[in-house]
Parts: structure tokens; sequence; C-alpha cells
């Protein structure tokens, strides 16, 4: 028989359970683990010297990750997927309705089916390490909490506050959880296990948890009577939609499911929910959505090369360049990977500039409360700088974010590898230039690499490493590994124009720019591919970027690759009347006091084109998406991807590709390479050659095949 | 008196800087002590590549510490690239303090208990604590036992407004209530020294100062300072003049005797905040690390006076005695550091040196200015000394070279310096 997943003593006549999963990382709910945890159950209900069940993790910072995605993502059927709920449900019921006090205690996370499994509980116990996290993250992967949580939870915290995580699919820190409601008591870990059987013995004693309604008066007034909740429910439908543009179906099914509940009691809300659950989990927003998930987790074993060697540690990472991108850089670092940075800029009132602009990153963190006051201090101690290369001489990783300039890049290098330690890497952050030439001005150009970050760099998950050819295993796996500390994922890109994001971003900006000297309002295009998915339409994107170095960027690719990514001569007008975007304040939008306000209407006269309401939506979206569909399926030929995953997964946490699209490539799959080719093939005869469907498009059209097999 | 026996390891002076020094109240007035220690010790450790695992020990001096922070050196050695386990201890000998770490440090690596040690000191006199009268903490006292609200009602109101006065800690003696000033007043009559001699001295400290900046020999030792909100760095003493005059100072009215007195605003140091640091090493340490000591430290002594006599004049002890454990004679001295605290004091220490018939030669002493021009925040000022002297001996190709600092309570330090 197979190592028990759940084992326990009887002490003091509580069964001191603990869930330990054998040769995994993490506890999950999985099908063997359902059915142990049946049989464990009728055991503990007939066994006359328990009176009472406490539930422990063996693992040590982690409860239980949520239901095993693996069998979820195997059901074909809308009516499997129910069942399936339904299942966990009555499993849960069974905990929920047990004769006897159960009690739990929570150290690490608690998500997603794990939190159900605890919401059934009579007590919950959570202790506050900085690993105890409490949430539904269900929403994020297409479907909805579907063993009671759409129930349980607003009945234990009320309405607002269970819909908040719900419909944001959202997990929070324990402490969090504890001032919501959702724990009974916040303890550190030493004493968890002591004061959750403690409370399972006063249980035993006759003892109830009396718990307030949440939320004070506002809470009686919104989550308390029907006439509040209306109102709540109606307020929330309005959020969602303005939020998902009706692409994501998984959030109003959960409003639903807990409206149902609420109006008609639980036996029936768990039935919507699991019939809404089964509804979403064949969905093909939902089959999207775990595929990135999938290709994030894959990521995040992915050295990006064959038989990688194993990285070397960073501790002293070295900064050159203290503008916008260093200092963000260095803030990130800092406080994602806890490394030592060492800030480098040609005077010192930049360097001062530099250092608290990453400083600013650590403080908006210890704002949010993310990070203690001790670790604060701890952080701002990591931040230092000079006009001279002190500190470089321990420095295990320089990132040099000077001018995109490649001159002043090798010059760069040439003064930093006179101070660097031998062994140390050398990355350079560009979009544009490439690393084979940088790394000629290198006497060691194993060690040089390209590391590609997007802006703002705190938030931004994606970061493409660019060995060149000279670049050596270890040095790329080194990088990469660092990229993962710093919270990223990065994606390991080949050393060509515009790498891989820019690549296919680019012809898509440009056939934005054509829609709009076709007739199209700006307001009608960035509308168009927000309705798509994208979170902010290609002209605001470009706002955003900065004009000039969206300018630069194509400039680039129209030399590499000729007539097919020549921009429209727009940006060249825009970029004369000083129009440089959000950073300027003023680009195709109007901005005041940083906040974008409408369309600036002396645009259209500046660049020559006059809005006439056409082209239609549809054939906005049609010419933007085979653009960029088009040059993807070119270079992933060309290898600038090593793979569609890495491709979708880097258009999607790169510039926001509609993830329930799955991305660019998927995006193609869906439509189908025959149907890609004809459209372009019309939209070629038509508006130009730039349309022209390339070789490997044609090939897949001929053949049948597919980006993902 | 015999020499240091049984003799230990040569101690190696290895390098040391400092924040700069501004005026209290100035660009440090937002800055807590702690994080000017902090900052001196990191950029030592950057500006010598060393790998702080190598540290063993941290030792600082601090005068006034924040009662928040009553252990500034355990602090510094909780900065994030030391290792958590490196002990660390806060010494204080008044204005002699970082000095004093120096020291210490340098008996821990002669007996063979450290390899290497990072010492240093801070003042920050924009950071001070500032006290409630015993009264009023008698009151709060009472207020935070209390268990009703009556009874508190009725504490808060035993409050007058004259208890509502703050008390800050004055620069004065414990024992006899006279100031430093008035000490410097006294010691300028007993010891028949001029306003003219103090003014012409303070002139010439910033005057030296002023030339040690543009030439670069004095901002060699200073880290930049970079303040929260980005703006501009410090990177150069606040306190240094460069147009002032003989005329200009003549104005100014004495502070302490306004009849009678000489001492002015001019001519002493002024309250200053700032931190330095310095690193030692064991001869063989720094050899192993690869690293060329600016010098050894030869020999040190203290001394101390009743407070009541000339509270500032215990260098008259305390040089003999360093000289005597070095093994040489004043004579041998090539390079001087005497710490101004007054000009009044420094001239004192002149004369009471020649009483022994020793050959005061200013061209050799404090060469860069002292703290008058340069600012005195006094747990710092002992590290800055240090590493100017053995900076300059270098540059100066000198073999021995003198650090002396009087210090409140009556007291006084001095060390030698030599160069292989």
């Amino acid at each position: 028989m197979a190592t028990p997943i759940f084992t326990w003593e009887i002490r003091d006549g509580i069964a001191v359970v603990t869930i330990d999963t054998p040769g995994k990382p993490v506890n999950m709910i999985s099908a063997p683990a359902k059915d142990e945890l049946t049989r464990a159950l009728e055991t503990l209900r007939t066994d006359d010297r328990v009176k009472a069940v406490a539930f422990f993790s063996g693992k040590p910072d982690n409860f239980i990750a949520g239901a095993d995605i693996e069998e979820f993502v195997k059901v074909q059927t809308a009516a499997d997927a129910e069942q399936m709920s339904a299942r966990g449900q009555e499993l849960l019921g069974r905990i929920a309705d047990f004769p006897k006090p159960v009690v739990v205690g929570i150290n690490g996370a608690c998500v997603g089916g794990g939190l159900e499994f605890a919401l059934c509980c009579t007590y919950r116990v959570a202790t506050d390490h900085p690993r105890t996290s409490i949430g539904l993250p269900e929403i994020k992967l297409g479907i909805l909490p579907g063993a009671g949580g759409c129930q349980r939870l607003p009945r234990l915290i009320g309405l607002r506050a269970a819909l908040d995580i719900i419909l944001a699919g959202k997990t929070v820190p324990a402490k969090k959880a504890f001032q919501l409601g959702i724990v009974d008591e916040l303890v550190p870990p030493p004493i968890l296990r002591q004061v959750t059987l403690d409370a399972a013995k006063k249980l035993i004693g006759g003892w109830r948890p009396s718990r307030k309604r949440p939320g004070g008066l506002l809470g009686l007034v919104l989550d308390g009577n029907p006439l509040g909740r209306m109102l709540v429910f109606r307020m929330a439908r309005k959020g969602i939609e303005k939020q998902t543009h009706g692409n994501y179906p998984a959030p109003p099914a959960a409003l639903d499911a807990v409206e149902y509940g609420l109006k008609h009691g639980l036996s029936a809300g768990l039935a919507h929910e699991a019939r809404g659950f089964g509804a979403l989990a064949v969905t093909d927003v939902s089959r999207k959505l775990v595929q990135i998930f999938f290709a994030q987790t894959a990521l995040k074993k992915d050295m990006g090369i064959d038989s990688p060697p194993p990285p070397r540690e960073i501790r002293r990472l070295g900064i050159v360049g203290s503008g916008f991108m260093g200092s963000a850089i260095a803030g990130t670092a800092v406080t994602q990977a806890g490394v030592d940075v060492r800030l480098k800029d040609e005077d010192l009132p930049r360097v001062s500039k530099g250092i608290a602009a990453a400083k600013s990153v650590i403080e908006a963190r210890y704002q949010r409360r993310r990070i203690t006051k001790y670790d604060r201090t701890r952080l701002l101690a990591l931040v230092a700088g000079d006009a001279a290369w002190t500190g470089f001489g321990r420095a295990d990783l320089v990132i040099e974010a000077v001018f995109e300039d490649l001159k002043v890049k090798q010059q760069v290098l040439k003064e930093v590898e006179a101070v660097l330690p031998q062994t140390a890497i050398f990355a350079t952050n560009t979009s544009t230039i490439p690393i084979a030439d940088v790394a000629r001005a290198s006497s060691r150009p194993g060690q040089v690499i390209g590391m590609h970050f997007f802006s703002p760099v705190p938030v931004m998950e994606l970061v493409e490493v660019i060995p060149s050819r000279d670049t050596a295993p270890l040095t790329v796996t080194t990088t990469v590994a660092f990229a993962r500390r710093m919270g990223k994922t990065p994606i390991v890109v080949k050393d060509s124009p515009g790498f891989w994001v820019n690549r296919i971003l680019a012809p898509y900006l440009n056939e934005a720019m054509q829609a709009l000297l076709g007739g199209a309002s700006i307001e009608s295009i960035d509308q168009a591919m927000v309705q798509f998915g994208f979170p902010v339409g290609p002209v605001a994107l470009l706002d955003e970027v900065g004009l000039d170095v969206a300018g630069h960027s194509c400039e680039v690719l129209f030399n590499a690759f000729g007539d097919r990514i020549q921009p429209p001569a727009v940006l060249d007008a825009m970029l004369k009347d000083r129009r440089l975007g959000r950073k300027a304040g003023k680009g195709f939008y109007r901005y005041a006091g940083g906040k974008k306000q409408g369309v600036d209407p002396a645009v259209y006269p500046l660049i020559g084109a006059h809005p006439n309401g056409g082209p239609r939506a549809a054939d906005i979206v049609q010419r933007l998406t085979l653009a960029m569909i088009n040059e993807a399926a070119r270079a992933l030929a060309e290898g600038v991807v090593r793979s569609p995953r890495d491709g979708d997964y880097a258009a999607v946490f790169g510039f926001g590709f509609a993830p329930f699209r799955g991305g660019p490539l998927r995006y193609a799959d869906d439509l189908g390479a025959a149907r890609v080719v004809a459209d372009l093939e019309r939209l070629a005869e038509r508006l130009g050659p730039r349309f022209t469907p390339c070789d490997a498009l044609r090939e897949r059209a001929r053949t049948g095949a597919a980006f993902y097999s | 008196m015999p020499q240091d026996a049984p003799r230990g390891r040569r101690v190696a002076i290895v390098a040391g800087c400092r924040t700069p020094f501004a005026k209290s109240g100035t660009v440090f007035k937002d800055v807590l002590a702690v994080d000017l220690a902090r900052h001196a010790g990191r950029e030592l450790i950057e500006r010598t590549n060393l790998d702080p695992r190598e540290i063993d020990e941290v030792i600082y001096g601090q005068v006034v510490a924040s009662p928040l922070v009553p252990n500034v050196a355990r602090e510094v050695s909780l900065l994030p690239q030391l290792p958590k386990e490196v002990p660390a201890y806060t010494v204080n000998r008044a204005c002699a303090s970082s000095g004093q770490a120096v020291t210490n440090a340098a008996d821990q690596i002669a007996r063979g208990h450290a390899d290497v040690v990072l010492a240093g000191g801070v003042e920050s006199l924009s950071d001070i604590p500032i006290l409630h009268t015993r009264r009023m903490a008698q009151v709060l006292t009472d207020f935070s036992k209390a268990k009703s609200l009556g009874a508190r009602l009725a504490i808060l109101a035993r409050i007058r407004p004259r208890d509502l006065v703050p008390v800050s800690p004055a620069i004065a003696e414990p024992s006899t209530g006279e100031t430093m000033g008035q000490s410097a007043e006294k010691m300028a009559k007993e010891n028949g020294i001029t306003r003219e001699a103090q003014d012409q001295w303070a002139l010439r400290s910033h005057r030296l100062a002023a030339q040690g900046t543009a030439d670069g020999r004095l901002t060699a030792e200073i880290v930049p300072w970079f303040p929260a909100d980005g703006g501009a760095p410090v990177t150069a003493d606040n306190g240094i003049r460069t147009d002032t005059s003989l005329e200009q100072m003549a104005r100014l009215k004495p502070v302490f005797d306004r009849r009678y007195g000489s001492v002015t605003a001019a001519n002493s140091s002024p309250l200053t905040d700032g931190a330095s640091a310095v690193l030692l090493m064991s001869e063989d340490a720094a050899k192993a690390l690869g690293y060329r000591p600016l010098a050894y430290l030869k020999s040190y002594a203290v001394a101390a006076v009743d407070p009541g006599w000339q509270l500032l004049q215990g260098p008259i002890w305390a040089v003999p005695k360093a000289l005597e454990r070095a093994g040489i004679t004043w004579g041998d001295l090539g390079l001087l550091e005497v710490h101004e605290a007054f000009a009044a004091q420094v001239l004192s220490n002149f004369k009471g040196w020649g009483d022994k018939g020793w050959n005061v030669n200013p061209d050799i002493i404090n060469v860069m200015g002292g703290s008058i021009a340069i600012g005195h925040p006094f747990g710092a000022t002992g590290g800055r000394v240090i590493t100017t002297l053995a900076n300059e001996m270098n540059r100066r190709d000198v073999q021995f070279g003198l650090v002396s600092i009087c210090a409140q309570g009556g007291m006084a330090f001095a060390c030698v310096l030599e160069r292989v």
C-alpha cells in the first residue's frame, strides 16, 4: 500500500491529523487524497476515543496549495466537471457536518481547495509566518471556487469582503485574513499546534466560538440584508463588465453562484456553484488560462538552454546607469532578491536621484505593508552608489542600463570589465542593440549577455535574456536564475534585431499607425484592441513606452528587415512636435497631473490623418493581429524563441496580449493556418505586400499543422 | 615607564573615510546618527573592496547616544553586507571616542583576538535626545501607572507650564557645571592667549582646510552622502570658510565672557554632525588580503586632569606618555594632528608642550586645518584625524606622526602612527 497522505495519532481525545503528500513539495487536493480523506473521516467518526479532530500540514511552509490542476485539465465535459465539483463539495460537507469539532492549524499557503477545506472546519488558527497566505485564486484560471468557497466565504466574512477575494482571485497574507475574519486566531508558528489543540479541547468541553458580523454598520446595511446585497451585486456586475469587456465568463458566474446561494440557501447554492464550475471548466478561456499557468510553471524550471550548468550565486549586483530603468532594476533587485546593489553613474547628482528612485520601490512595498519595518531598514541599506567604480570589485553581475547607443555601451563595458572580478557577468539592458556587437568590446565575451527589462520594471514580469553566439552556458543559467530571483519569468531569446517582443510588436504598432492614416480615430483603434483583450490599445501603448523609444525600435527593425516593417511617417511628425508620450505630458493623448485625459485632436492634422469613421473595429483587429501573427511565425521559424510556449508567454506578459486567447501563436492555431494565410493574402492584395504571409504560415496552411501539436 | 609588554602583533591602519562634516541643523538635520554611522562604515568597506565576511568586530565611538539606539556600533555591524554574527560595541571617551574605538580595536588585534576590525565614530547634534524635567518625567511615569480615568486626570492636573520646557543636554561638565566655552575662556586667560592669536589660528585652520578641500586631499577622505529625496549629494564639509578674514573675525563678540573674554564663535569648533570609519588589520591579515597599510599604530596613551583646573590641558600628559611608549621623542615627529576644540585650547596645549622644552613647529601641525574649520562631531573626530594623519604621512613620506585630542572631563588621548 502506498504511503498515506493523512496520518494521525490520538492524544487527549483529539485525533491529530498530519497532511503530508509523500514525495511532493506541497499538499494538493487530488483524487487519491479525496479517497483517503473520505475513509479517514469515516474511521474518525466511528472511533469513540476521538472527541475532536485537528488538522495540520506536514510540509514546512505549505498547508494545502489547492486542487490538483493536472487532474482538472483532464476533464472533458461540463457534466464531468460539475460532478467533480459536487463530489468535492460532498466530501467537504462531511467535515462541515462532522459530529465532532474539527480544528485546523494553518502554516504556509492555504489557497483554493485548501481554504475551502479550512472553511468547513469548526475553528481556524493561522500563523503569522510570511509564507502563510490565504485565498481563492480560482478566477485566475477561468473557473470559480467550486468546493463551497462561493457559499461559505460570504457567510463567514460578509458579502463584500468575500466578493473582493473571489472575483479578483486574491490571496491575502495571514494577518489580513485574520482581520477579515477568515481565520479565528493569528499566532506565531512555534505555538500553532498548542493553540489549535487547546481550542479543540475547549470545543470538546462544549465551548463554541462566537463570531461577530463583520463590517460594522456598513456591513449590516450592505451585507446583512437582501436589499443591500442587491446593490452590492449590481455594483460588482458593473465592475466586472468594465474590467473584462465580457471576455471572461468566470467572474459573472462566480457572482451568480454567490447570489444564488444567499437567496436560496446553502445546498441550492452549492448545486448552482457546481453547475457554474462545470460550465466554466470546459470553456476555451479557462483552458487558455490554465495553459498559461502551466507555461509559467514550466518556465520556472526551464533554464533556457540544453544541458544547463548549475547557476552561480549572485551576492552583489552592480548597475551602471542610475536613470529610469537602472534605478527601477536596482529597486526591484533589492526588494525581490535581497541582493546588495551598487549604482554607478557619471556624476553624483544622477547617482543621488537613482538611489532615491530605487529606494522608492522599497518604500512603496513598505507602505503597502508587504514588508516589515525591519525588512525596510535592511533593504534600504542594500542600495548604495557612487560616481566611481567603488564596490564593483566584488560584483558578481553587472547590469548596464545606459543610453541606447552601441558606442556608449561598449565604452561602459570596457571600463567596468577593468574593475570586475574575472568571473563576473556583464548584462546589457537593451531593446534594440545586438548583444554580439556589445560583446565585441569585451575581453570575456562568454560573460556578456543581454537582459531586456520591461517598464515599469517592478510590475512587469517578463525579462528577455539574450545570449550572443559567444555567451557561455554558465552565463545564461546564472542570468536566468538571477532574473527569477528578481521575481521575473525570463525567456531566453535569440540575439536578433528586436529580439522577440519588440520584433512582433513593431508590425502591430505600424499597422495601428496605418489604420490611423486610413481614417480610423485613435479612440476606435484603442477601443477595438482593448475589446479584443489587450490592457491598453496600441496608440496608448506608444504613449506609455515613449514615442522616441518606440520610434527608435521601429527604425532598427526596419533597417534589419526592410519594407514589411516600414514604419509610417507618423512618429517623426509627432517627435518634431515634442510629443514623446506620457513622460512628456503630451503624445497622442493629453495628460494632466500625470493622468491620461482624452485624445488630443491636434494630433490628426499634425500627422496628416483625417478620421472618417473607417476602418471598422473588426477590420482593425484583423489587420493588427494578423500583422503580429505573421511576424511571430517568421521569428519562431528563425528560432528567435525556442518554442511557441515561450513566444506566447512573452506576448502575454511583455505587452498584455489577451491572456484568454493564449498568445498570438495559440490564437493563430485557433484561427487555423489556412484561414490566417487566406486572410493575409486578401489583406496583401488590398493594403500592400507587408501582409504577404510568411513561409512558416504557408507551410502550416498546406499541411494543416499547428504551432502547438 | 616601560614600553608595552608583552609585545603584541603589529596593527595596521589600512584605510579610513568619513561622511562630510556638516554644521548641526544644516544638511544632516533630518538624518539619524545611526544612518551616518552605517554609511561611513559601509562606504569604507566599498572603497577598500573588503569582503565584509573578513570583519571580526565593529567598535564605534559616540558621545550623545540616542536612547533609541544606545549601541550604534551594533547597528553598523548589522549592515546587511556584514554577517549578522559580527559583535559590536560603542565606547564613550568624550571627544576622543573614535580614537578610543581605534585603539580598542588595535588591542584586540594585538592580542590576537581579531584580525580585521572596523572602527569608527559618529555624532549628530541634530539627533540628540530632548529630555523632560525630572518633575515632568515623574508625572508621566505616574500617569502610565494610573488605573482609573479619575486618577489619570488628577495626575495631568499636576502639570504646570514650566514643566513643559524641555531639557536638552548641555555641553557642560557634570562635575563642575562649567561649559566647554567657559573652560576655554579660563585657559586663554591662564595661559595668556590673546584674542588675536586665537583668531589667527582659526583663520589658519579655515585657510588650510579650504586648501585641502580645493586640492582634493581632504575630499579624498570624504564619502558622498545622498539625501533621501534624491536631491543634491553632500560631498564636502560645510563649515570651512574660504571668504573669512581677521577683520571679520575681530568683529564678533565673545560668547562666554562678554566683558573680558576672547573666545568667539569664530575661534571655536562648531556643533557638527558626521561619522568616520577606520579599517584596522593585523599586519599578517593585511598582507594576506593584499592591502598595503597606510601606517601602523605604534602606541597610544590617555590621561586625565582635574576638570576644575584647565579642562582641556590633558594633552600635556597624554602626549609624553604616548611618545615614551612608542620609544621616540617629540623631535622624531614629522606630522601632527592636534584636535581643535578651541583655538585657546590648541595654543594652551602648545604652550604646555613648549614648557617641556619641545619645539612646537606649526608647519607640521594640522596641515589641512582642524576641527575649528572642518567641524567636530564629538564621536567622529578621532577617526577623522587618524585617517587624515595616516594619509598625509604617506604623501609627505613621514615616518612618525602623532594625534592629540583633548576631551571632556579633563581627559586627553594621544597616539603615535608609524610608517614602515
